[in-house]
């Protein structure tokens, strides 16, 4: 499946998440984000961050430990992320779709 | 063919054991994080996991649960419900799952939505302040249904 941001032909899963690492950028983080109706704040780009690296030392993820991260509550998470936040959050972040139930 | 995404699950928790509870709270959690609304609906002995003074001492039923794996006699035996209460909640803790008091937090963070079943609210003479704050109202079946409407809503029961 294949998808295009900037212009540029992106291979993507099913659920539309980057398949190749090296294809993200911040630019395309925000294309990403736009193409969902999420303008990127100061905010969301620190959470993008914080789970770019956790993931990149193979950490799994769940919304309950974002909300234990210090950056956001579960409650503000939901709000920058609307519609499934950690399911979005990584979407942007370049990330698989979580394989946790939590 | 594309199925039209659910969008609205209601789930009635009739039980206040551990695994019944857990079983509903991950559902509604799962919901949440997919995009999908999610009410929880509390009725007969479920009330419990949302009583204040219930709430932190549910336990894993050891009689008459052929998944133990142990006969019912010895499920009846002192300790077993707190041995086998205990060894769930290791179980889940491993995996991440918060304990019953913190889990309703997260899912009111969340936007899950609490409804207390009216019946059962009177048979145990509950008043609101027994209730744990984040229950929305306490409501007859008929109301419930109300809630439960819409396009692509479904209703679970555990």
């Amino acid at each position: 499946m294949q998808k295009t941001y900037l212009g540029k032909q992106l291979e993507v899963d099913e659920n539309g998440h980057l398949v190749n690492p090296e294809d993200w950028s911040k630019e395309i983080a925000s294309a990403i984000a736009k193409d969902m109706g999420i303008e990127l704040t100061d905010k969301h780009w620190e959470l993008i961050e914080y789970l770019r690296k956790e993931a990149e030392n193979n950490e799994s993820m769940s919304i309950r430990k974002v909300g234990k991260s210090g950056i956001v509550t579960i409650k503000e998470f939901y709000n920058l992320f609307p519609r499934g936040p950690l399911k979005n959050a990584s979407k942007i972040a370049g990330l698989p779709k979580p394989e946790s139930c939590l | 063919m594309e199925q039209p995404p659910i969008k609205k699950i209601s789930i009635i928790l009739s039980k206040a054991t551990i695994e019944n509870a857990y079983a509903a709270m991950i559902m509604a959690h799962g919901a949440r994080s997919e995009g999908i609304e999610a009410n929880l609906f509390f009725t007969f002995f479920g009330l419990e996991v949302i009583t204040k003074d219930k709430l932190k001492d549910l336990r894993v039923a050891t009689v008459g649960n052929p998944a133990m794996h142990i006969p019912s006699l010895v499920g009846i035996l002192p300790g077993m419900q707190a041995l086998g209460t205990k060894m769930m909640k290791k179980q889940m803790e491993k995996l991440d799952v918060p304990d019953i008091d913190e889990f309703l937090e997260m899912l009111d963070a969340e936007g899950v939505k609490f409804y207390a079943c009216k019946m059962t609210y009177d048979m145990f003479n509950l008043q609101k302040e027994d209730l744990w704050e984040g229950v929305s109202d306490v409501v007859t079946v008929g109301n419930f249904y109300q809630l439960a409407g819409g396009d692509n809503s479904e209703i679970v029961f555990v």
